[in-house]
């Protein structure tokens, strides 16, 4: 069951990724990269991070693709004309290498880990709101502050950036 | 059927890394560009959650940075975004190779 549940929400997510940087048009690659941030809240879930799972789609699938959304119809971005003067050899070259490299990663991964312990939907430990919120405000209550500060700048910089000037 | 271990979780990562990282390099729409940036704070995450379960449940430390990484992503599409729109008002355009403000 987990093995299939990661399967599927592991090739999802890796399809729309894809399907994100291949799109012409970005609201395409905005719904695309929806599908991405879905699998992976599920792939959140199969790890016992509840907190994270929710927290996934609330702000990425809600909030972050709402703005992306809002700004591409705001500037009505088109397509893009077609890049002049491809290299040949980059496309043949490119998959090949990638796919070795994606191999060759995930092969030193498995050696480096000693004991693979198996992932199993359901054993949620260690992942809920209340061992979360515990841990923040306890052990990183100095990260969390500054986090705060940097929200604010946040806000007041996407402001000061996005207003009109006034004369 | 060999059960799902860490480092499925570490190649699905590398592999969102790699797909983002050639968004970003290839792509011309800023818009577009941001979204592959995204993606590739996402791979972090998927990388941090999986460490964080690898070293026991009790060990949340990965998690809560997770959630710093999240909080930072928003905090970059929001100013990022912003940049966008204070550029488009002054060049009209959203395509990377078009502003060479700074170019000689």
């Amino acid at each position: 069951m987990d093995v299939i549940l990661f399967l599927l929400f592991a090739a999802i997510a890796v399809a729309c990724g894809v399907n994100l940087v291949v799109q012409k048009h970005p609201i395409a690659s905005a719904l695309s990269l929806v599908g991405v941030m879905g699998s992976l809240a599920v792939l959140y879930l199969l790890l016992g991070a509840e907190f994270i799972a929710a927290a996934q789609v609330i702000v990425y699938a809600g909030a972050i693709m709402v703005l992306f959304l809002f700004v591409i119809m705001l500037l009505n971005a088109g397509g893009e004309p077609k890049t002049p003067g491809k290299s040949r050899m980059a496309g043949l070259l490119g998959i090949p290498l990638m796919a070795v490299l994606l191999g060759l990663l995930s092969y030193l991964v498995q050696r480096a880990l000693p004991k693979p312990a198996g992932v199993t939907f359901g054993a949620f430990t260690g992942g809920k709101p209340y061992d979360v919120g515990k841990a923040i405000f306890t052990e990183y209550m100095l990260p969390f502050e500054i986090t705060s500060v940097l929200i604010l700048i946040a806000i007041l910089g996407a402001i000061v950036l996005a207003r009109k000037e006034i004369d | 059927m060999h059960p799902i271990t860490t480092a499925h979780y570490v190649a699905l990562s590398a592999a969102l890394l790699l797909i983002g990282t050639l968004g970003v390099l290839t792509r011309r729409n800023i818009v577009i560009i941001l979204m592959s940036i995204e993606l590739i704070l996402n791979a972090a995450n998927i990388n941090l959650v999986a460490f964080s379960r690898y070293w026991g449940p009790e060990n949340m430390n990965g998690q809560i940075f997770a959630i710093f990484v999240i909080t930072v992503a928003v905090a970059e599409a929001a100013v990022g975004l912003g940049i966008l729109i204070a550029l488009f008002r002054n060049k009209e355009t959203v395509q990377a190779d078009e502003i060479d403000l700074l170019k000689w």
